[in-house]
């Protein structure tokens, strides 16, 4: 049974580090809606194939003014350097240290391998939760139009 | 056995095969390998069960610094009547897909070069390719090449055809 966070929780209190060395926290997603794509690993081939994925169409998630974000338990400087090497925009969020701290409480974390489980947590304008996923296995890539529907719904 | 239905075509794919074969309908990259293996494949088992095989754009902007820039060229020799050939010989030789190798290909294929050029280049050829992969990708597509019936991925076809699974 997962302990992925559900629809109608309010977010609780996170930190996670952002590239130009500050913090992105559970107030930070106040006032707009916030998606959270959780991935394995920095370069891995798969995470790779994702986050261009949904860069193709940055215009549709703006469209219905959804902020995207990337988190991993990568540090920083791999993060930037991965979205460098991609040349995606989508800003990385770094669940370093203590590892994993946030992906735990979201339920996003894969103890067994140590990374962030392969997961969308959406959150509404009021922090909380409008719609969640798990991915069968971190090799199952969620497709964006997964997302623009619970963001259409 | 594939899965396709004629209601799946438009007036302005890209299609070849038998009109009474299965319909086959593919998202791919030009810069792909497994783009290519998956069209060498498909050539082979065309062999010995024909199909009909529809080609649309996955070119991502980001994926490969060249993806786009394929995608339209191969438009702009669609325009000349030379779609299939390009998209061939592109597949059998990924190595050669700079700018001068393009010129010397559709020399090769007999085209106006500058045409072409101009073609390729062209806002109709570009919103071409976009709108394909656009439509892909918000049908769910998440790599290349993608195999889709019925209007969505299905993946099952891709490890048929590409891993032989």
């Amino acid at each position: 049974m997962s302990d992925l966070i559900e629809p109608g929780a309010p977010a609780p209190e996170f930190s996670l580090a952002t590239e130009d060395g500050g913090t992105f926290t559970n107030e930070d997603l106040k006032g707009q809606t916030t998606v959270l794509v959780f991935y394995p690993f920095a370069f891995s081939p798969v995470c790779t194939d994702q986050l261009q994925i949904y860069e193709e169409v940055a215009d549709e998630f703006a469209k219905r003014d959804a902020k995207l974000y990337a988190v991993s338990t990568d540090a920083t400087w791999s993060q930037t350097a991965f979205r460098e090497k991609l040349g995606v925009s989508i800003p990385q969020l770094s669940d370093f240290e203590p590892k994993g701290a946030t992906s735990k409480q979201l339920g996003t974390y894969f103890a067994p391998a140590g990374m962030t489980n392969r997961a969308i947590v959406v959150f509404g304008p009021d922090a909380t939760v409008r719609w969640s996923y798990l991915a069968p296995s971190p090799g199952d890539l969620p497709g964006a139009n997964l997302i623009l529907e619970a963001l259409d719904s | 056995m594939w899965i396709g239905m004629d209601s799946d075509l438009r007036t302005d794919d890209h299609v070849r095969g038998p009109n009474e074969a299965e319909l086959v309908v593919v998202y791919a990259d030009f810069t792909c390998p497994y783009c290519a293996l998956a069209h060498a494949r498909l050539t082979q088992l065309a062999a010995e069960l024909p199909v009909r095989r529809v080609f649309r754009h996955l070119a991502l902007k980001t994926k490969h610094p060249r993806a786009v820039a394929l995608g339209c060229a191969a438009e702009a020799a669609g325009l000349q009547g030379a779609f299939w050939p390009f998209h061939d010989a592109v597949y059998a030789d990924q190595g050669r897909i700079d700018d001068p190798h393009l010129w010397e290909l559709a020399r090769r294929l007999g085209l106006d070069v500058d045409r072409f050029e101009a073609d390729r280049r062209s806002s109709a050829v570009i919103e071409r390719v976009q709108r394909d992969t656009k439509e892909a990708v918000l049908a769910g597509a998440m790599t290349t090449p993608t195999f889709f019936a019925n209007g969505k991925p299905d993946q099952a076809r891709y490890h048929e055809v590409v891993h032989n699974e």
